[in-house]
């Protein structure tokens, strides 16, 4: 077995102090394989996004240890975490978050700004990620002017456009229809199918079904009985 | 990532919403312009009046009645108190003196009427006391004076307002319905702060003490001494003479004043430097206002873009990208904003204002533009600054 590319031990998250305080995750097992293709599951507000987010660097555990490619990531320091979330992590968002008021191309093109990519480099790269998601015919549109499937499938554009190593979503199909649903599903399955490591979260047992490992999420724990 | 880069999303964050950046401009333009326009119509107004009073010449003298204390009774200022001054044995330094009673009038000619708000009665030595020259016609002679014949000599803004079109010289205008031959025009002299010195017409006292006034006490007596230097033993002249005519003991009170261009320019300037302070202070509330609105409008576009600054954040930007963006935009509002309001400023102060000619203040423009702009780049910048350091998913969430 190759060596794993995300591990999380003991993963503890509260939110909040005293009597107001959440625990949303109680001492968290995971084990990421590279290439692996995970479903989570779980009920609402179980934890699942609060888990997803700190894997994707976005927000940071109250204790426990991250290692992400065998480093652990409470070494790293607010920049060296923005290097990560550039260049090794694509983070699908379910309510999208793209800019307002800035082109698909352009929300695209943004991680690759940041990447210091030059302009030419980078619309080529840009365009090729949209027409790989099916918008290459929509890259001037503005956000408002998309569909949510459309949405999506930017936020998605714009997730792989760095060739990230790691594809993190947090429900990509949950606000859409079954045929946007599909579309979103088919260029999941060809990013792991070119070796990418891709971790969704879901609620729908047929988008589950694509990958090709499910975990339960029960209390803030792997639920027992299903091998982590 | 470049600077290019960070500036190109500047730019792009301003032209995005073209509502909100024009509002941030204005708010600046407006206080940066009013400030620069107040402070200059100010400064405009002392400036007139001290070229005005120094226009007058420095070997005048000015005697006004004053009431010595209060209840007592001012003894009046008198013609024969003029004649007395103008004693070559008792005051060698006084060269004349000029009796002046003054009124306000309404004039008529033809079917036109104006509101004269200087109408005085004099001498002819007042004319070259006040460096008052004739542009048309002749000044009145001291046969006009003697006879108490109905003339006048009218100043250029009353020749213009009565007569738009002809010369004025030869023409009868209506004094409060007294008919008057307009001998002379004055030559102008311009505004002299609050109040216009061509608004002006002079007859002999004689005629505007028997036709208006009445004959009551003078309002003035204007005294020109020999020259420059003998100013203060004319001063000097004036008050002995005077003490004794109006038995005003030592130590006492006088019930007069004497005041020569220098005094009478000190006084005026403290009034106008009160005017501006005044003009001055409406300013920097106006800034204040201005300023405020400033603020409220980058905070609010501060914080309606968190959740951009989340993603931002979550695509891997440095703190350092976003606070240049953010930096960026405020400098180019500020500055663009600033220079809007030194621009309306300007082109505000080339007007007059309520008769005053603005002239502006070097340093007002600077101190409007600095506090604007610094204004603008803290609140465009420090809100974003604080949202920078945020966890992405904090920011992400900000509602
Ligand atoms: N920022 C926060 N502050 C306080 N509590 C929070 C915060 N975020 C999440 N929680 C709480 O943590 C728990 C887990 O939330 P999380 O979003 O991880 O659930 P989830 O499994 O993703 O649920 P869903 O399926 O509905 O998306 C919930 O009880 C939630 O109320
Ligand atoms: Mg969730």
């Amino acid at each position: 077995m190759n060596a794993p590319v995300i591990e999380v031990r003991d993963l503890r998250k509260t939110y909040g102090t005293g009597d107001t305080a959440v625990h949303a995750l109680r001492g968290l097992d995971l084990t990421v394989a590279r290439g692996d293709y995970l479903a989570i599951m779980g009920a609402s507000g179980s934890g699942k996004s609060t888990l997803l987010n700190i894997l994707g660097c976005l927000d940071i555990p109250s204790s426990g240890r991250y290692l992400l490619d065998g480093i652990d990531t409470a070494e790293f320091g607010e920049a060296q975490l923005g290097i990560l979330r550039n260049r090794k992590i694509g983070f699908v968002f379910q309510s999208f978050n793209l800019i307002p008021r800035t082109s698909a191309l352009a929300n695209v093109e943004l991680p690759l700004v940041y990447a210091g990519v030059r302009r030419a480099e980078r619309r080529e790269r840009a365009m090729a990620a949209l027409r790989l998601v099916g918008l290459d015919d929509r890259a001037h549109h503005r956000p408002n002017e998309l569909s949510g499937g459309q949405q999506q499938r930017v936020a998605i554009a714009r997730a792989l456009v760095t060739a990230p190593a790691i594809v993190l979503a947090d429900e990509p199909t949950g606000n859409l229809d079954t045929r946007s649903s599909q579309d979103v599903m088919g260029i999941l399955d060809r990013l792991n199918a070119s070796g990418r490591t891709v971790v969704l979260i879901t609620h729908e047992d047929d988008v589950a079904a694509h990958a090709d490992r499910v975990v339960r999420v029960v209390d803030g724990r792997v639920a027992q009985g299903v091998p982590a | 990532m470049r600077c290019t880069e960070v500036l190109a999303f500047a730019v792009r964050g301003v032209t995005a919403n073209k509502l909100r950046s024009a509002l941030t401009t204005l708010g600046i333009m407006i206080g940066v312009a009013s400030v620069i326009l107040l402070i200059a119509v100010g400064n405009g107004a002392s400036q007139s009046v001290q070229q005005s009073i120094a226009g007058l010449g420095t070997n005048v003298l000015t005697i006004s009645p004053q009431r010595a204390q209060p209840g007592s009774s001012a003894k009046e200022l008198t013609t024969a108190d003029a004649r007395a001054l103008a004693d070559p044995v008792e005051a060698p330094a006084v060269r004349s003196a000029s009796p002046v009673a003054s009124t306000s009038a309404t004039a008529a000619h033809a079917d036109v009427s104006y509101s004269i708000s200087q109408f005085i009665g004099t001498d002819p030595a007042y004319f070259s006391t006040t460096n008052s020259a004739v542009a048309q016609g002749a000044l009145f002679t001291a046969d006009d004076l003697a006879q108490g014949r109905k003339v006048v000599v009218i100043g250029a803004t009353v020749a213009t307002q009565l007569f738009p079109s002809t010369s004025p010289v030869g023409e009868s205008i209506l004094v409060n319905n007294i008919p008057f031959t307009v001998v002379g025009v004055l030559a102008g002299k311009g505004s002299s702060g609050l109040q216009d010195a061509d608004d002006t017409a002079v007859a002999p006292l004689s005629t505007v003490q028997n036709a208006l006034t009445g004959y009551g006490s003078l309002s003035q007596i204007v005294v020109q001494a020999t020259s420059a230097d003998t100013i203060s033993t004319a001063q000097a002249q004036v008050t002995t003479i005077l003490d004794g005519r109006h038995k005003v003991g030592f130590g006492q009170t006088a019930d007069y004043r004497v005041l020569s261009q220098e005094q009478l320019l000190t006084a005026r300037t403290a009034t106008t430097d009160t005017f501006t302070v005044l003009l001055a202070s409406v300013a920097a509330i106006s800034l204040l206002v201005g300023g405020i609105g400033v603020t409220n409008i980058m905070l609010v576009t501060v914080t309606e873009r968190i959740r951009e600054i989340g993603i931002r954040k979550a695509v891997g930007a440095r703190r350092g990208a976003i606070l240049g963006q953010f930096l960026l935009e405020a400098t180019m509002l500020s500055l663009f904003g600033g220079l809007l309001g030194v621009a309306a400023g300007f082109l505000g102060a080339r007007f007059t204002i309520a008769g005053i000619t603005p002239v502006i203040v070097p340093s007002s423009v600077l101190l409007a533009f600095a506090v604007s702009a610094l204004i603008g780049l803290f609140f465009g910048s420090y809100p974003a600054s604080r949202a920078a350091r945020l966890r992405p998913i904090e920011a992400l969430r900000h509602e």
